[in-house]
């Protein structure tokens, strides 16, 4: 919770950073381009993006990406279209670089797509073909998205007692109305500076129904601190920015999630990162991120009634299992506990179920009492 | 024989008029008839029982005729086979008609005593009381179809025949007797005219083709025999037509030229094409079957004679007691006083001193014991002797297959397929009886691909049309595994696919199951033969079908690289501005030689490539036509790689893919003479033909082989003639 000083990433100025992006690519042309001149196979290395090549860093408390690594030859049936697209879509970032311009992965889609000469063949099938190879350039190239000038679809949104720059419009966070404001694909400090803030914690809620309630009942003036959701599994922007609050202006950030395994998911993501991103660990990732609730014990220690029980069905039991044997939450008696006992209950449970208390129980009672008791799973 | 029927016809005569009958009476009416009655009775039996086969039986006895005595003379088979229709005004719906048969061949001629008795006599020739391989056996044949025309028509059979180059031709013409099994000369004559010229003039095709010395030259034929016989019969195409007959002959005798004039009116009445000069050039000299106005050429396609065969004596193991007597006796008839020890030596084949004494005493005689001294019981002992003896196998040197090279000729020129595979098995026995097993098959091509295999069988090079089901070819195809080749195979049955499936037996005496010669009998050893040689070509086709699997995979791999490595060009360009024509180039070339396997398709573009040389050392008795699979694989690669425009196009570069697509699958081999032969043509094989002409001609494979490499280099600057290389030039 203490302050930290240093930030993940040394401060660069954009262009520093993009001369850097720039030359990554120019690199990996060059290397394609003297392997075919000298008559070998062309080939870019990608590293894996598997759970085998995923590895828990427990001193760090993080999910880091291991050393394997994919050589994608042009020459391998399965491999040349991925391979084809890999350029395609290195040119298409270097364009960007040169033109100062960001793109949406749809927007990647579409600059890269066209018919592959003398075929009938498109150079992309469909979106999800794009996004999965620049994916593998950020890994490829250990570049961050942000520096590729790509962005994904905002899916974010925060209010509370804190003052922003973004992209030099002053934006107060307390004065919001009901919409809130919407959190951006790309957080870096060139983009949002945080100008001044008085929030004392951070209380993420899974979804914006929730977090709509928290916001109508302004439970972060009463309060004093930033409410944020990120629609289910929280984007890259809004894992950053909440990064950011917590490793920039020491706040202390608390999760209010669905009592199943998919809100569990979200926690353990949020906390170590997950595998797909693995290698975004290091800058997005919030050890000390705590789970403030729903817990499998609320059905009794609140009272619910019997209609708010959603039965776990069979992946839902896998899934759980699953979780529970993740090394980071191994060790965590408490996290197994909480499994466990979900597990013993054979149901799961919703942050609105709260609501069949009251409306405002959840604002009112539920996560005050929760913070005053310092009740929560880290 | 004949006499005991007799008496059994005549017998219920008995009712008759005269009230009391005795043996007397009786012995007034009993007298011999003639083989030659008895069998202008029973036609049928000797494969003359409806005017259909009639006229498949006239012309398959004097064809076999004349192969045998062009070998036997050891002159390359040269036959003309010529059906005219003497009743042209007849209704379409009649059930025959009147027809004259001739067969011409450049054999040895025959003498003129001798005439009378080859072509008038029934039960007269050189090969029944012999065991050597020939295609006919009992000498019946031909005056059968001679007496089958003279009953049908009352015209006697009309010969010419020269047996000597240089002399005069006689021409002769024979009525049969039946009552004496005599012919009656009706007509004798010495005349200049051979081949008779009037054959030469019959229709604008026979003109054609003779004008290029392709029919019946004077110089082909300087000696020969030409029997004609008019006959009440009917022309029809289809299963067991002269058509199918003449074409199996051609198959299994790849050293033999066939001409077939078939009638100008067939009762399908197909309309015969006009013939320009230049087409009936073509066919004189084609080395395929071709038909022209009517006339169809069967081509040479080995340049040597079948092995010339040895006669051999009789394996002990072969023989039955009665014939044992009968031989016996006919030794004491004609070695008087001749020693058992003897006999055996020189009435068996494989008997030697040591063999024969030892026979000798295990029935209880001595060496010196004379034939006349052994009676029936000896005899019978010695016929045990001969059934447990342990006797080498009788010699093989009595038969003549085909060959596998042979084979493949056959089939090359009969079957219009892509690949060829041919086996020849090791001489066995049956019954101490001397076989041999060949089979070939052909696959794919232009055969149908949904129907049973159709199953060719031959006896000692004869085709056999009729009873398919009864013989012991077809059980063994049925008991072949031919799924193990990759090929669809119902339960117990004949596989179904584009497939053709030769099987020939050589032997000195083929077991028919009856007197028509139709079908093989079913001997465990022939059919276990047959097997093996069937597995053998099976084999081979497993093998090549799994490569082609591999080439049309490798033809897609490279396909899918090629498409993109322009785009990598592109990019990398754009990037870092390397010459995106020389990383195109580089990265082509390794395309390329990663997919190599690929080129023995793609590169030749539709060209003729043999894997194996079938004459070459390693004669494994393959033959492969690619020009029948680079459709396929351009069919299965449905957007074949065309040229780049790298963001500049122009119209020449487009028009310029279209052709190297559409050339992809059928690019002419050599230059020029590509629009002439596609001018209106759309048969598939107006374009095949004349590249298997190419290929089957020994003589002129190895120039085919040069010209096409010369025209690869012509098409083939950098990226292989498939992509055009204009592309290049745009960066």
């Amino acid at each position: 919770m203490a302050k930290q000083k240093t930030p993940s990433a040394p401060a660069r100025t954009k262009k520093e950073r993009d001369a850097a992006t720039e030359k990554k690519i120019v690199t990996l042309a060059t290397d394609v381009a003297k392997r075919s001149l000298a008559g070998n196979e062309p080939t870019v290395r990608v590293p894996t993006r598997t759970k085998s090549n995923t590895l828990w860093n427990k001193k760090k408390g993080i999910l880091q990406m291991g050393p394997a690594a994919q050589e994608r030859g042009l020459f391998n049936l399965s491999q040349a279209k991925s391979f084809m697209q890999t350029m395609l879509h290195s040119s298409s970032i270097k364009d960007l670089i040169a033109a100062e311009k960001t793109l949406s992965l749809r927007g990647m889609f579409y600059k890269g797509l066209h018919t592959v000469a003398g075929t009938k063949e498109k150079t992309f099938a469909d979106q999800d073909e794009s996004d999965g190879i620049l994916e593998d350039l950020e890994v490829s190239l250990a570049a961050l998205r942000e520096e590729l000038h790509i962005f994904a679809k905002k899916a974010g949104t925060m209010v509370g007692n804190i003052t922003i720059i973004d992209s030099g419009d002053e934006i107060d966070c307390r004065r919001m109305g009901s919409g809130g404001y919407a959190i951006p694909s790309i957080v870096e400090p060139d983009v949002i500076k945080f100008k001044k803030c008085d929030a004392k914690f951070v209380l993420h809620v899974e979804k914006n129904t929730v977090w709509s309630r928290f916001n109508e009942d302004r439970f972060w003036e009463k309060h004093n601190c930033i409410l944020t959701e990120g629609g289910g599994q929280p984007p890259r922007g809004v894992r950053r920015l909440l990064r950011r609050l917590n490793e920039e202006l020491g706040l202390p950030v608390y999760c209010l999630l669905d009592c199943d395994p998919w809100g569990h998911y979200i926690y353990s993501v949020i906390k170590q990162g997950s595998i797909s991103l693995a290698f975004e660990s290091e800058r997005l990732a919030i050890p000390d991120v705590k789970y403030l609730g729903i817990r499998a014990s609320d059905y009794r220690t609140c009272g619910l009634s019997d209609d708010v029980q959603i039965a776990l069905n069979d992946t839902d039991i896998k899934r759980a299992k699953e979780i529970a044997a993740y090394p980071w939450f191994q060790g965590h008696k408490g996290w197994q506990r909480e499994i466990d006992g979900m597990l013993n209950n054979g149901f799961k449970m919703e942050v609105e179920s709260l609501i069949t208390k009251d409306i405002s129980y959840v604002t009112e009672t539920y996560v005050p009492q929760r913070l005053k008791a310092k009740d929560w799973l880290d | 024989m004949a006499a005991k029927e007799a008496v059994a016809v005549a017998e219920p005569k008995k009712k008759s008029a005269t009230p009391k009958v005795d043996a007397e009476s009786m012995a007034t009416r009993q007298r011999d008839i003639s083989v030659s009655e008895f069998f202008a009775k029973n036609r049928h039996l000797l494969g003359f029982d409806n005017p259909r086969k009639a006229m498949l039986t006239t012309i398959k006895e004097a064809v076999d005729n004349s192969l045998d005595a062009c070998e036997e003379a050891e002159i390359l088979p040269e036959i003309a086979v010529i059906i005219e229709d003497l009743e042209p005004t007849r209704p379409a719906s009649a059930k025959s008609s009147r027809y004259r048969v001739t067969v011409v061949d450049n054999g040895p001629g025959i003498v003129r005593k001798q005439v009378e008795n080859i072509f008038g006599r029934l039960l007269y020739g050189s090969k029944f009381h012999r065991l050597k391989m020939s295609r006919g056996q009992q000498g019946i044949g031909i005056s059968a179809a001679g007496m089958y025309g003279l009953i049908t028509t009352g015209r006697p059979m009309a010969i010419f025949t020269k047996p000597k180059a240089g002399q005069p031709t006689h021409h002769i013409e024979l009525a049969m007797n039946t009552k004496t099994n005599r012919a009656e000369v009706t007509f004798d004559k010495e005349v200049k005219d051979f081949p008779p010229d009037r054959l030469r003039k019959l229709s604008a095709g026979t003109r054609a083709l003779a004008e290029q010395s392709g029919f019946l030259t004077a110089t082909e034929f300087p000696t020969g025999t030409s029997v004609s016989i008019e006959l009440d019969g009917k022309y029809q195409r289809g299963r067991g037509s002269v058509d199918e007959f003449l074409e199996l002959t051609a198959i299994a005798n790849p050293h033999a030229r066939i001409v077939f004039v078939p009638p100008t009116r067939v009762t399908e009445d197909d309309e015969p094409d006009v013939l320009t000069a230049a087409e009936a050039s073509a066919a004189a000299v084609a080395k395929v079957t071709t038909e022209t106005n009517g006339v169809i050429v069967f081509p040479r396609g080995v340049h040597e004679l079948p092995r010339e065969t040895k006669e051999i004596q009789p394996h002990p193991k072969g023989i039955e007691l009665g014939i044992l007597l009968q031989m016996l006796k006919d030794y004491e008839a004609t070695e008087k006083g001749g020693t058992l020890f003897k006999f055996l030596q020189d009435c068996f084949c494989r008997v030697s001193a040591s063999t024969a004494s030892g026979m000798c005493e295990a029935i209880g005689l001595t060496s010196r014991t004379k034939v006349a001294d052994v009676g029936p019981p000896q005899a019978e002992k010695l016929f045990k002797v001969f059934q447990e003896s342990k006797l080498a196998p009788p010699p093989t040197d009595c038969l003549a297959p085909i060959g596998v090279r042979q084979l493949l000729a056959g089939m090359l020129k009969g079957v219009r397929a892509e690949f060829y595979a041919a086996s020849s098995r090791e001489a066995d026995v049956y019954r101490g009886r001397p076989f041999q097993i060949e089979a070939a098959i052909a696959f794919g091509g232009e055969l149908p691909g949904d129907e049973t295999a159709r199953v060719i069988r031959f006896a000692n090079r004869v085709p056999l049309l009729f009873q398919q089901s009864a013989c012991s070819s077809f059980k063994a195809v049925s008991e072949t595994g031919w799924k193990n080749y990759n090929l669809s195979q119902p339960r117990g049955g004949i596989p179904v696919g584009p497939l053709v499936i030769m099987i020939h037996m050589a032997s000195v005496w083929v077991p028919f199951t009856s007197e028509s010669k139709e079908a093989i009998a079913d001997y465990d050893e022939i059919r276990k033969e047959m097997k093996l040689a069937l597995m053998e070509c099976g084999r081979k086709l497993g093998t090549y079908l799994r490569k082609r699997q591999r080439m049309r995979r490798e033809g897609l791999r490279r396909d899918v690289f090629e498409r993109y490595i322009g785009e990598i060009a592109k990019a990398v360009h754009a990037i870092m501005g390397a010459d995106p024509k020389a990383i195109y180039d580089a990265l082509l070339e390794q395309a390329n030689a990663r997919t190599a396997v690929a080129d023995q398709v793609l590169d030749e573009d539709g060209k003729v490539i043999k894997d194996e040389e079938p004459s070459g050392p390693d004669d494994e008795g393959v033959l492969i036509v690619h020009e029948a699979i680079a459709p396929a694989v351009a069919q299965l690669s449905s957007t074949p790689f065309a040229p780049l425009d790298f963001g500049n196009s122009n119209k020449k570069q487009t028009r310029q893919a279209g052709a190297t697509t559409k050339g992809a699958t059928r690019q002419p081999t050599s230059k020029g003479d590509a629009p002439s032969r596609s001018k209106g043509k759309s048969k598939p094989d107006a374009a095949a033909s004349p590249k298997r002409t190419v290929k089957q001609a020994p003589e002129s494979a190895a120039r085919a082989e040069l010209r096409a490499r010369a025209a690869k280099a012509a098409s083939r600057k950098p990226g292989g003639g498939k992509p055009s290389n204009d592309g290049p030039r745009l960066f």
